[in-house]
């Protein structure tokens, strides 16, 4: 009895060493995006009326945050191939810095909404910059994808969840 | 030249260890006398050859040597001396190697305490320690080598060794921790033997006992002081955790402290050998086990290593292989033991049965609160966490009654006692104890509580019942200075064991339940009132040490208006690696610790900062202490040595004779 | 403190053992007013039983980190607007899930967690009784051997 049992923990324990504990699962999967009514960088009001109105990406960044420069080139690319919307969260950050990191490193975001003290990061479940939600046109968020966005995180996680929306609405 | 110097030693402790993990097995199983003569010098290799790899790489750590990977890693050039040779431990790689080395300081031990043991049995005990520093000494070589160089280019200067080690508990905690964890490896090693041997008896656990005793003590000490340490070093005033990294020693300790009186009715009565073996296998499994969850990165912890599932498949392998290969030695010969004496519903065998059974059913629950959200996660793929609200709230009521059963123990007897002769015993005790449960903290604190009641009764129950049996014992003694002397050590052990629970208790709960705290913005001249304590903020200077720059607070305390302590807190930026710290004041006393954590600076000159007092806190590692002090005094009862004496003196007749008959 | 991005930590993290996570030594001090002790209790309460959603493992009290920070923050204003524990309770599930307790909720996957206990004790019934009974059946069947293997355990001790 005490062997058989030894076993099946020593299997579970194996098994244990392969989980990644340290991503959380969104909550927010398949709920639609919470209301918000606040200011970009430039300093314009906006709110879930503005978002666009097709499949599009939300990207929490800050100009402190390392890995972001490491996924900058990818979110670059998307939005200078056109491939998809890009809306940035300037989460918990300077404005003054914020703009810098931009000017230095260029602007794939259609907008970045203004999110100096994490309220609506809280929200939307972030705990750590860079996370990415794949929104879909109805504003219900289908994806979260935690720490850096590379090109291989979008042909493999990205594009094929992306696909599936495409024919799901068709 | 001198790592791969350290590196050579260690193969050749492997090629040793390898030698004693089988000549000597082999040798017992054939009789063969050479064979088994082995295993003594071969033990005794092992410790040298591990000694010199050990110190060749404090050397490299002395001589700041950052070719040496775990060097660069780990220290840092302003580091101060007693930090360097530390910093050997402060990595996952450095610290195998004390560990392994820690395991053979305990086989030189046991070659050189053994020598009232058949050569048959020492040889296999020391061939299955063997065993282990195979599997260590290869972990280290494949996965983990302490000696690894840099390459191609050192780095000019270490990274430093991280800022939270640079305290006095790291010089202490883990080599402590290790022995302690390490000595049930030995534990393990006899019931190992004695399964092979097929002869499970009172000798075996009469070996073990003084062993499996230490081991304990050392491991109780070994986890006070990282409690301890935790408490002044992380500022928040917690002693315990419940990190799924301080879990494992808990289970070890437990599964200990089921093995410690276990062996004691296999000693004496003959009865749960099959019991107390599985109980071995089982306080070994879990020093095993901690050492996987530290290594491996299984679980999120704030203690653990770099997390290496190549490391975590290796320990899995030798847990799988040693602990499996035991349990199904074990599976085999269980069957055949057999007890040879019965015992009644109401004796000391069955109290302490019963305690047996709530402390492996703790050791049990916190095991599966540590390694549930791994399974949680495996089955639904969502996360989940376990922390202090349910290990509490498994772990107190389990305790609660184990200690009502603890008190009325040690007054059965063994065999049979009759219920009205222990009714009668202890009924007055138990009123005496729910009487002071409920008076003293209504004297003390002004104020009715139930968790205050419960834990002042359940201390003075351990106590009183402890006096009561004393007086018993007593009785019939002419006097009290012939009755004292008349103890055995290791009676006197187990009271001081139980004292030291009791103390233990009174600390943890009045700690847990009265501590007063308050965070504050305080500017200079201003104070802050906490219970019958004001902390007056007198303002702060900048300091500048070793290896850190920072700001020293100071503040006085006020009791009643007037001053009776200074404190100051400090907060610390470390040059090497430009790490944050923080340094709080504790005035430390026996009824009370006062200690002021230092925030930032705000505008103004003000600083944030939490003070608090916490009754009793220091019963907490007292009580370790006692218990500690109790399991050694155990250790060295009288039973055991004597069978060394009457060796010699045979011997000595021997020679005596020799002497005449020459003459 | 500057936040630390979720790779930074894991990064520093590498290099830690036993204790502490270097944001975790830097003591964390805030200066939250309430109306009453009573909602100073509960703050405290609420942030020792849940947990920081980006630490090693650590409670909201304990951590330094940056959603840990406002975690708190929410936490004392949603205490001073009146909200109780359930409430907040159920803000932080909606945002950060099952991980935010340290205390599990009970329901059906957890069930084993927290009855396991309890099925222990039973089981350690069961096989101290077992031994109970096996001590004391052996006991007659083997009461002739005793004196033999009595003095083969002398022997064997040194006696």
């Amino acid at each position: 009895m005490p062997a058989l049992f030894f076993i099946a923990l020593g299997g579970l324990l194996w098994r244990g060493l392969y989980l990644d504990t340290r991503t959380l699962p969104s909550m927010l999967i398949d709920k639609q995006m919470p209301k918000f009514s606040l200011e970009t960088i430039g300093g314009d009001i906006v709110t879930n009326e503005d978002l666009p109105e097709q499949i599009f990406l939300l990207n929490v960044w800050g100009s402190y945050c390392l890995p972001c420069l490491v996924e900058h080139p990818t979110f670059m690319r998307l939005s200078e191939e056109g491939e998809i919307p890009v809306v940035g969260i300037n989460y918990k950050d300077r404005n003054d810095l914020a703009k810098g990191w931009l000017e230095t490193n260029g602007n794939p975001f259609a907008y970045s909404i203004e999110d100096e003290n994490g309220r609506f990061g809280i929200d939307l479940g972030v705990y750590g910059a860079p996370e990415t939600y794949l929104v879909d046109s109805e504003g219900v968020i289908r994806y979260r994808h935690v720490s850096v966005l590379d090109e291989t995180v979008w042909l493999e996680e990205f594009l094929p969840a992306i696909e599936e929306l495409r024919l799901e609405s068709n | 030249m001198i790592p791969e110097l350290g590196q050579f030693s260690l193969i050749l402790a492997l090629c040793l260890s390898i030698l004693l993990g089988t000549i000597p097995i082999v040798g017992a199983e054939k009789s063969n006398a050479l064979w088994m003569s082995l295993a003594r010098p071969l033990a005794a290799g092992v410790f040298v050859f591990l000694a010199v790899s050990l110190v060749l790489l404090a050397y490299a750590f002395v001589t700041d040597d950052f070719s040496v990977q775990i060097v660069a890693a780990q220290s840092n050039s302003l580091l101060p001396m007693r930090y360097k040779i530390t910093a050997l431990w402060g990595g996952h790689e450095g610290s195998f190697l004390l560990w392994t080395f820690m395991l053979a300081g305990w086989m030189l031990a046991v070659s050189i305490y053994s020598k009232s043991m058949p050569v048959q049995f020492v040889a296999r005990v020391l061939g299955v320690l063997g065993v282990l520093c195979v599997c260590y000494i290869l972990f280290m070589l494949a996965t983990s080598n302490p000696f690894d160089r840099v390459t191609p280019l050192p780095p000019v200067d270490g990274s430093d060794l991280n800022t939270a080690l640079q305290d006095f508990g790291f010089i202490v905690h883990p080599p402590t921790l290790y022995m302690g964890y390490v000595g049930f490896s030995v534990v393990f090693a006899f019931a190992i033997a004695a399964l092979l041997s097929g002869r499970l008896d009172s000798a075996w656990a009469r070996w073990s006992r003084p062993w499996a005793n230490v081991a304990w003590a050392i491991l109780t000490i070994g986890i006070a002081l990282g409690s301890w340490w935790a408490y002044y070093e992380l500022g928040w005033g917690g002693w315990w955790a419940w990190d799924p990294v301080e879990n494992p020693p808990l289970i070890t300790w437990l599964f200990g402290t089921a093995l410690i009186h276990s062996l004691a009715v296999t000693e004496k009565r003959g009865v749960f050998k099959s019991w107390t073996v599985l109980l071995a296998i089982l306080a070994f499994a879990g020093s095993l086990l901690g050492t996987f969850i530290t290594r491996s990165g299984l679980l999120t912890s704030v203690h653990a290593f770099a997390s290496d599932p190549t490391r975590g498949v290796f320990i899995l392998g030798i847990l799988l292989l040693t602990v499996g290969g035991a349990l199904l030695l074990y599976a085999v010969r269980a069957p055949l033991m057999k007890s040879n004496l019965g015992f009644s519903l109401v004796s000391r065998e069955i109290f302490l049965l019963i305690n047996n059974v709530l402390l492996v059913v703790s050791a049990a629950s916190i095991f599966l609160g540590t390694l549930f959200p791994m399974v949680y996660q495996a089955l639904t793929d969502d996360l989940i966490s376990i922390g202090p609200p349910y290990f509490n709230a498994i772990f107190v009521p389990l305790m609660i009654i184990l200690v009502v059963f603890l008190g009325i123990g040690p007054m059965s007897r063994w065999k049979k006692t009759s219920m009205e002769y222990l009714i009668r015993q202890v009924s007055r005790v138990f009123l005496a104890s729910l009487f002071l449960g409920l008076c003293l903290p209504l004297v003390i604190l002004l104020e009715f509580s139930l968790a205050a009641t419960i834990c002042v009764s359940l201390a003075s129950w351990i106590l009183l019942t402890i006096g009561k049996d004393l007086k018993n014992k007593l009785a019939n003694k002419p006097s009290l200075r012939s009755g004292l002397s008349s103890l055995s050590s290791s009676y006197v052990g187990m009271v001081l064991a139980h004292t030291g629970i009791s103390v233990m208790l009174i600390g943890a709960g009045l700690t847990t339940y009265f501590s007063l705290e308050r965070s504050i913005l305080l500017g200079p001249g201003e104070q802050v009132e906490l219970g019958s304590y004001a902390f007056i903020f007198n303002g702060h200077e900048e300091i500048r040490g070793p290896n850190y720059i920072g700001d020293r607070a100071n503040i006085s305390v006020l009791r009643n208006g007037s001053e009776i302590e200074a404190l100051y807190p400090e907060r610390r930026i470390y040059l090497a690696s430009g790490t944050p710290s923080t340094e709080m004041a504790i005035d430390a006393g026996l009824l009370r610790d006062l200690f002021v954590t230092l925030g930032e600076e705000k505008e103004g000159g003000s600083w944030s900062m939490t003070v608090y007092v916490k009754p009793f806190v220091r019963w907490i590692w007292l009580g370790a202490i006692f218990m500690a002090m109790g399991g050694t005094i155990a250790a060295i009862d009288k039973r055991y040595r004597l069978l060394r004496r009457r060796k010699i003196e045979k011997s000595k007749e021997r020679e005596v004779a020799a002497d005449l008959a020459a003459t | 403190m500057r936040r630390m991005s979720f790779n930074n930590l894991f990064l520093t993290s590498m290099s830690v053992f036993l204790l502490i996570t270097q944001p975790n030594i830097y003591a964390q001090v805030d200066t939250f007013e309430f109306d009453n002790d009573e909602q100073q209790g509960r703050f405290r309460q609420l942030s020792n039983e849940l947990r920081c959603p980006m630490c090693q493992n650590t409670n909201l009290s304990g951590s330094t980190g940056g959603v840990a920070e406002d975690l708190r923050r929410e936490i004392h204003r949603m205490i001073l607007e009146g909200m109780s524990n359930e409430e907040i309770e159920q803000f932080m599930f909606e945002r950060y899930g099952d991980f935010i307790f340290y205390r599990p909720r009970l329901r059906a996957e957890t069930i084993l967690l927290w009855f396991g206990p309890l099925l222990f004790l039973i089981i350690g019934g069961f096989i101290a009784y077992g031994i109970f009974r096996r001590a004391n059946s052996v006991d007659r069947v083997t009461v002739d051997l005793d004196e033999e293997q009595e003095a083969k355990l002398n022997e064997l001790v040194g006696k």
